[in-house]
């Protein structure tokens, strides 16, 4: 964890009183948008470094080869990983301690200023349009866009930033399974999704896939979403039936004889499986499939009130308290 | 698997001795395009501002991310393909009026099209590498040549005139013999589904709101009814 301010921390120090100010939110949502683009996360570097190694077919790990120079390059020229910047997002961790000079409206306006300043900075595609005609404003700002998660945290008096940036089209898919379909129907499904989108390599793997069960229709899918976006590679989920489930679908992922890009290999599919639960209703388990990329890219900044502000390996999404179970 | 470095315009005979899974790498002008672009010139009549047989007979499924700095001025900093099979209504139009030699692409095109159609006009289908190695691809482009028809269609689907020097790598998934290596490697592995599978009960409900898939559907669609005989 490094402080990326270079200081500005003793010149904000009058934040605690009045707040995190705008400008400070503005620049931590830029790096995090700048870390999300160039630079992959460590733990997914050492996953496809440590592929490539075991890989034995000459194809797939030609192409684990390839993948490995490109995140070098990335970093190196500070050239976005991946062409494809999806739809920028943003997650956010608010500590219920924190305060913003401006309130949330600041915030949500440093996160849209941020957004179009890096799609010019790193020449990023400006994918974000409107979905009927299609116009292009070129700076990945629009209605809803980007779109802003929010998750408050006790006795904490930051906020994090994790930027997502994640190619479009292929990979994700719903299944509405009922209270006969039990774990096979689980497994199935999964194994539905690869059949569909890992043949050809078109989810681009090696992938993480996330599996959101139970919650609502809308809520299974948001969860599978950040279990495989905001989850570091082998992380298991608390509750050991979750995490039992985690590793008997990663082995079924890798037990399919596809490599990278699809092609035939030993090395395997996915980097690992995570599954996030919500309690649903009694009939039902609704149930999304979200297969994320190897250009998975995530970027954390944390601004603490003090006006610290830290790049973090991962984000604190998932916490005791956010999978909290009781009443109280 | 053979490494090649070919200089475009490519000529037939250097297409013709590429087999699948050979490597490629190019130098010169490519031009990319998606469904927008083919559109504008196939269904709206609109002639291409370069002649594409003589100047840049490669195109790639791609739109880069790159921005215009100044009214002209273009800076690209990454590109790499999009889902090519998608384009199967255009493309081998696209391929025979232009006299197109390679296609850089993503996921391949159903092989039909290569068995039909590249066999017959000398042309491959070069797949970019993992999909997503999009900042290798971009050192590779010295030079934003020009940016066609981007008032019409947006920055992102406009044509992209690129110089690109030793671009690649790219694999040669389809060619003139109609081979196809997505297509053989989905064979390979479908034992494998096959037998996870039979592990596992149908559904209890056929589809309650969602889309049924099953192994024999992949995305792509297959060749169409009466088409290409």
């Amino acid at each position: 964890m490094t402080d990326t301010t270079g200081g500005l921390g003793s010149v904000l120090s009058p934040v605690a009183g009045g707040g995190i100010p705008e400008t400070l939110l503005e620049e931590a949502a830029y790096e995090a948008h700048r870390l999300a683009a160039t630079t992959l996360p460590d733990d997914v570097k050492r996953a496809f470094v440590g592929m490539r190694d075991r890989e034995q077919e000459e194809l797939p790990k030609r192409v684990l080869e390839a993948i490995v120079d490109n995140f070098h390059a990335a970093e190196d020229d500070q050239r976005p990983v991946c062409a494809d910047v999806g739809v920028p997002r943003i997650y956010a961790v608010i500590g219920n301690e924190t305060a913003i000079a401006g309130g949330f409206v600041s915030f949500e306006r440093a996160v849209r200023r941020a957004t179009g300043r890096i799609t010019s900075d790193l020449a990023l595609r400006s994918n974000r349009c409107h979905p009927i005609t299609r116009r292009n404003p070129g700076n990945n700002v629009g209605v809803f866009a980007p779109n802003i998660e929010y998750r408050v945290e006790p006795d904490a008096d930051y906020i994090e930033i994790c930027a997502v940036h994640k190619g479009g089209a292929f990979g994700t898919d719903f299944r509405m399974l009922v209270d006969g379909d039990g774990l096979p129907g689980i497994r199935k499904a999964v194994l539905d999704a690869i059949a569909e989108f890992g043949r050809r390599g078109l989810t681009c793997p090696p992938v993480v896939i996330g599996v959101g069960l139970g919650g609502t229709k809308d809520q299974s899918f948001s969860i599978a979403k950040q279990a495989a976006q905001l989850r570091p590679i082998g992380d298991r989920h608390p509750d050991p039936d979750v995490a039992a489930l985690e590793d008997e679908l990663l082995e079924m992922a890798n037990s399919l004889g596809i490599g990278a890009m699809g092609y035939v290999g030993t090395a395997g599919y996915a980097t690992d499986v995570h599954v996030e639960i919500a309690y649903t209703h009694s009939a039902l388990t609704p149930m999304g499939v979200h297969q994320l990329c190897q250009a998975t890219r995530r970027g954390v900044v944390r601004v603490h009130m003090d006006g610290r502000t830290e790049t973090r390996p991962t984000p604190s999404w998932f916490s005791d308290y956010s999978r909290r179970m009781g009443v109280e | 698997m053979t490494t090649h470095r070919l200089s475009i315009p490519l000529q037939e005979d250097d297409v013709r001795q590429l087999r699948i899974s050979d490597v490629v790498y190019l130098d010169g002008t490519v031009h990319t395009g998606r469904a927008l672009v083919y559109e504008h010139v196939l269904q709206g009549q609109n002639q291409p501002l370069l002649d594409l047989a003589n100047e840049s007979n490669v195109q790639m499924h791609g739109a880069p991310a790159g921005v215009e700095d100044a009214p002209g001025e273009y800076r690209l900093s990454s590109i790499q393909a999009t889902a090519s099979f998608r384009y199967w209504k255009y493309v081998p139009d696209y391929v025979e009026r232009f006299g197109i030699r390679a296609i850089i692409g993503k996921g391949g095109m159903d092989k039909w099209v290569y068995e039909d159609v590249f066999a017959k006009t000398g042309t491959v289908f070069l797949t970019t590498v993992g999909y997503g190695i999009a900042a290798l691809y971009g050192r590779a482009v010295k030079r934003v040549i020009d940016v066609h028809w981007k008032e019409e269609l947006g920055l992102p689907e406009a044509m992209w005139v690129l110089d690109v020097e030793n671009f690649g790598p790219f694999i040669v998934d389809g060619d003139c013999t109609g081979a196809s290596l997505a297509a053989e490697h989905v064979d390979s592995v479908n034992k494998n589904f096959a037998r996870e599978y039979a592990k596992l009960p149908e559904y209890v409900l056929k589809r309650i709101g969602e889309i049924d898939h099953s192994l024999a559907n992949e995305v792509i669609v297959g060749k169409p009814a009466g088409d290409g005989d």
